[in-house]
């Protein structure tokens, strides 16, 4: 008997150490080390580095569990080096579910070692339902509407390195909208018509805050459609943060108490967001209590009703849209991470696109391809992100289109920053924006800014201005 | 574990960011697609020729153990350190440094990974034949030190039909370039055949010269079903010897079919005992009559049905139910892969044996392979964590290796001997032959330092072989 092959297929001992949240063993085994996800994932094509790789990452957890590496610091630090965009899940022969063995291993090591303060924080007091978001971003308002702005991001250009996190973020940051929606929208929007469906509502935190026009051209367009929408006071974050961030704590109690709330609101047909990582994390809530007895099956009817904004569009609005213009216009999807790799949703949106006539839809090499938002990291890992950010320029700039539609808000505000910043002919959009200007729902209101426009080419639009080159969301109704 | 001394002196040499140490790194470089499992000392990340060449100057000088590494997707343990060491990860060695479309050439760094050289030699209109499966992940780098084949080897070759010169850092760290671009060159003794397969014992390759062809214009399926594997062998013998050469001639047994089938239907019949996969391609024009004679062969020999896939879509269908072989099984539980290799006669009884053996063992064998160029890869589906079962494993994957030798065949197809494989050597070569390979050995790599511990048991315990 040979001895080499013997060191090939020793069996498995199990795991030598046991933290409660990290990653089951028999999930981690699963890996096969194939190497089939190390050339799709963003971190290793940026640095091809094992330790920036799927493969690399789940390694390191199984060194863990086999207690060859500690639970630290050095540890903890890699495994938020991951943009949690998903990409490796879409190609893995064995099906391993990376992304979520990754999240779990940081809420395993937060368990261990505490959250750190920061997140603590963020994750269990600014960003956990949109209004407190709103408090925290009260300030914000205010000094963008004085003055103060401009002296400011003056101020943080000539500041050293050490603040580039600061500038990264006053960057990001869009003019904000004078009200946030949560704060205006009722708690029933009746339909325009005939009732057809009764859908419950879901307010990203992120979409009300910064995108509230946006948001709101999801309401005009759902009740156009005839769905009464029904947004119930009291939401609180869907807990996508918290997932990513390693609070699973946190994470559980946002998913109970967004659970009762929809409960209470009686019979509906879906519960739609216009936020992909909020229909995501929606979607995980059945797994995610699956082993709490008092939540699991309520915790199931919840997601099994969750519809992504594509999705339930896809579903309810007419065979063909807008009107056919010439020459037409030229639009990319971006698919959010959250949508194509983590939900597989990646038809509707093509099919919706497809209907809308006066649209030409230009695929970019890799639409998935995370735009380097992913969350937090353009704050957390800002050079690793402006990688990222400048593949998926490119990539939108080989496509000569003229808008780029995605139902990210991250997204929304890494690209939109990116088009400020370098004044590109872009206009980046959340499809509801762009359904609410050219899908032609509203017949009887008045044409909308786009509509007056003759279809110019993107230079020409900056140069005339009709395209403002900042690219905040847009009013649809003067 | 390498001197704290030495490892300042490495990151002296290539700058400390390229020189990793801290635990993190080294166990994701502890690893390849098997389960071997073995810590580097240190893992050294060089950009160039001259940073190979200064590395190896050190672990030689120092007599330290290098372990190339592409992209650790190998099937036999060949980039695993199993004697620490150095780790010399090639992948940032990743540039494409000339495509010559007059010449049919390709000059590349070994971290290329093969698929990105076939998508920027595609905008002219060229391919590379060698397509191993992992040819998304796989570096060119461990094709040619693996001598990488595919399922279109049948009527291409393999990786080293494809090199026309490499150039080498040997152990000492001098360079050596061997070949040249010409496909024709009998000047002096073929070193590059030599490098080739090496499995990184005998240099380190830091630049390889290839040949290139033109892309056929078309490419058809067909789909043939059997109710007998041999009938399906006897099948493929038949295409071949009708005049025509087809690209692959992929076996599924039923197994196989059953396995993808219960994942999704693509439209393969669950009680047959093995389905063909044959690709031909070539001019439109002529293509239909090689169908035809591929159909006409496979009846000939017992098909129950034949069908020419209608479309790219069906084509494509049909494919991605090969490529799915590999996640179905792993529903079953874990899996040994094997790759034996025989010559194409004795292929259906190569199949009984290997069926046998399952039995004798009870474990499944579900196999696949390229069978038109002898290459069968059986599987063992087994769970690691049971030890007696695992033990089994061990038996019955022994078994397969002598059954292969026996039948003129071969211990490994493509993927390599490695530390799976090194203890049937013995039994696998010729004795005058396996000498002589150690002192090659011992000739390029005198401290036993390049990969110690792969290809001859020898150069694990010996410390200068
Ligand atoms: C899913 C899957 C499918 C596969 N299918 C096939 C297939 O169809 N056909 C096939 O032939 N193989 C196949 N393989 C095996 C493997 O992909 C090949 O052997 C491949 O050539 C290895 O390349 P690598 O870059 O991953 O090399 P590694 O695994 O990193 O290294 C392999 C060996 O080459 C040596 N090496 C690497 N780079 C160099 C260098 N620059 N100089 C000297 N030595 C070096 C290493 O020391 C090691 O011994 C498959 C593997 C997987 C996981
Ligand atoms: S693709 Fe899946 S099995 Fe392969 S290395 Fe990545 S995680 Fe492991
Ligand atoms: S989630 Fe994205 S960044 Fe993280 S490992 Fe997977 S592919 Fe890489």
């Amino acid at each position: 008997m040979g001895k080499s092959l013997e060191r090939l297929t020793q069996p498995l001992s199990g795991p030598r150490v046991h933290l409660p949240a990290l990653p089951d063993y028999s999930v981690l085994r699963h890996c096969v080390r194939c190497a089939r996800c190390l050339p799709v994932c963003p971190t290793y094509q940026e640095t091809t580095l094992e330790v920036q790789s799927p493969r690399g990452r789940l390694a390191l957890l199984k060194a863990v569990a086999d207690g060859v590496l500690p639970v630290a610091a050095e540890v903890e630090a890699h495994l938020y080096h991951c943009l949690d965009c998903r990409m490796c899940n879409t190609v893995c022969p064995a099906n391993v579910p990376i992304g979520e063995c990754i999240v779990a291993g940081r809420a395993a090591f937060a368990q261990q070692r505490g959250l750190a303060w920061w997140r603590r924080l963020v994750f269990r007091h600014a960003l956990i339902s949109a209004e407190r978001l709103g408090l925290v971003l009260a300030p914000l308002r205010l000094y963008q509407r004085s003055g103060l702005a401009r002296l400011v991001r003056l101020l943080l250009r000539a500041l050293p390195a050490p603040f580039a996190r600061l500038r990264t973020l006053e960057a990001l940051l869009p003019p904000l909208p004078a009200h946030p929606l949560h704060a205006t929208l009722d708690v029933i929007t009746p339909p325009r018509g005939v009732r057809r469906y009764r859908v419950g509502f879901f307010l990203g935190c992120m979409m009300s805050q910064l995108f509230a026009a946006e948001s709101r051209a999801t309401v005009e367009i759902l009740t156009a459609a005839g769905c009464e929408v029904v947004t119930p006071r009291g939401q609180v974050c869907c807990g996508a943060p918290q997932d990513d961030q390693g609070d699973r704590v946190q994470l559980r109690r946002l998913a109970r108490a967004n659970i009762a709330l929809f409960e209470g609101l009686g019979a509906l047909d879906a519960i739609v967001t216009d936020c992909a990582a909020c229909s995501h994390m929606l979607k995980e809530y059945g797994a995610l209590l699956a082993d709490e007895p008092a939540f699991a099956a309520r915790a199931a009817a919840f997601s099994a009703l969750v519809r992504d904004i594509y999705e339930w569009y896809d579903a309810i609005l007419p065979a063909t849209l807008g009107r056919p213009r010439t020459p037409p216009l030229r639009v990319t999807i971006h698919d959010a991470c959250h949508l194509a790799n983590a939900q597989g949703v990646r038809q509707p949106q093509r099919r919706l696109l497809g209907r809308i006539r006066g649209i030409e839809v230009v695929e970019m090499t890799a639409p998935s391809a995370c735009c380097g938002s992913a969350g937090i990291y353009n704050i957390t890992h800002p050079a690793m992100a402006a990688q990222r950010l400048e593949r998926k320029l490119q990539d939108i700039a080989s496509t000569g289109a003229a808008v780029v539609v995605t139902n990210g808000p991250g997204c929304l505000l890494q690209l939109r920053a990116a088009v400020r910043e370098r004044q590109l002919p872009w206009r980046i959009c959340h499809i509801s924006e762009l359904l609410a200007a050219w899908g032609d729902l509203a017949a009887e209101e008045e044409p909308t800014a786009w509509e007056g426009a003759d279809v110019v080419t993107p230079a020409e639009a900056l140069a005339t201005g009709s395209i403002p080159s900042d690219c905040a969301g847009m009013p649809l109704k003067e | 574990m390498i001197d704290a001394r030495i490892i300042k002196e490495l990151k002296q040499t290539l700058g400390a960011e390229r020189v990793l140490d801290s635990p993190v790194d080294r166990v994701a470089y502890s690893y390849d697609a098997t389960w071997a499992e073995a810590l580097p000392d240190v893992v050294v990340l060089p950009l160039s020729t001259a940073e190979v060449s200064a590395t190896l100057r050190i672990a030689h000088r120092e007599r330290i153990a290098v372990v190339p590494r592409g992209a650790a997707s190998g099937l036999s343990g060949g980039a695993v350190p199993i004697m620490g060491g150095i780790c010399l990860c090639l992948t940032r060695m990743n540039r494409i440094l000339e495509i010559n479309p007059e010449e049919l050439v390709a000059v590349v760094q070994p971290g290329v990974v093969n698929m990105d050289l076939q998508q920027a030699v595609g905008r002219y209109g060229l391919f590379f034949p060698p397509d191993p499966a992992s040819w998304d992940m796989a570096t060119l780098g461990g094709n040619v030190a693996e001598n990488a084949g595919g399922p279109r080897c049948l009527k291409y070759g393999v990786t080293k039909d494809y090199v026309l010169g490499l150039e080498v850092v040997l152990a000492d760290g001098s360079v050596m370039r061997t070949g040249g671009r010409t496909i024709k060159n009998v000047t002096g003794y073929d070193l590059t055949g030599l490098i080739i397969g090496s499995e990184g014992t005998l240099g380190v390759v830091t630049e390889i010269t290839l040949k290139l062809l033109p892309k056929p214009a078309a490419r058809s399926t067909v789909l043939a079903i059997f109710d007998h594997i041999e009938a399906a062998c006897q099948a493929v013998n038949r295409v071949i010897t009708s005049g025509v050469l087809p690209l692959t001639t992929e076996l599924m047994d039923g197994d196989c079919i059953r396995a993808v089938q219960r994942q999704r239907d693509y439209g393969l019949p669950e009680d047959a005992d093995a389905v063909l996969l044959i690709d031909v391609e070539g001019w439109p024009e002529a293509l239909q009559r090689e169908v035809d004679l591929v159909q006409a062969a496979c009846e000939a020999a017992g098909a129950r049905a034949v069908h020419c896939a209608h479309g790219e879509a069906e084509a494509e269908r049909l494919w991605a139910a090969r490529r799915a072989i590999s996640p179905a099984l792993a529903e079953l539980g874990d899996k040994l892969g094997e790759d034996i290799a025989v010559p194409r006669s004795r292929i259906p009884e190569m199949v009984m044996r290997i069926r046998a053996i399952g039995r004798k063992f009870d474990l499944r064998t579900p196999i696949f392979g390229h069978i038109g160029d002898g290459n069968l890869h059986p599987y063992l589906i087994c769970d690691r964590s049971d030890a007696a079962m695992m033990a089994r494993v061990r038996q019955a994957a022994e078994e397969i290796f002598l059954a292969a030798i026996e039948l003129g065949g071969t211990l490994s197809g493509e993927h390599g001997i490695g530390l799976a494989k090194r203890d049937y050597l013995e039994r696998a070569l010729d004795p005058v032959a396996r000498a002589q390979m150690l002192r090659l050995k011992r000739l390029f790599d005198p401290h036993n330092i390049l990969n110690p511990g792969k290809l001859f048991a020898e150069t694990e315990t010996a410390s200068a072989p």
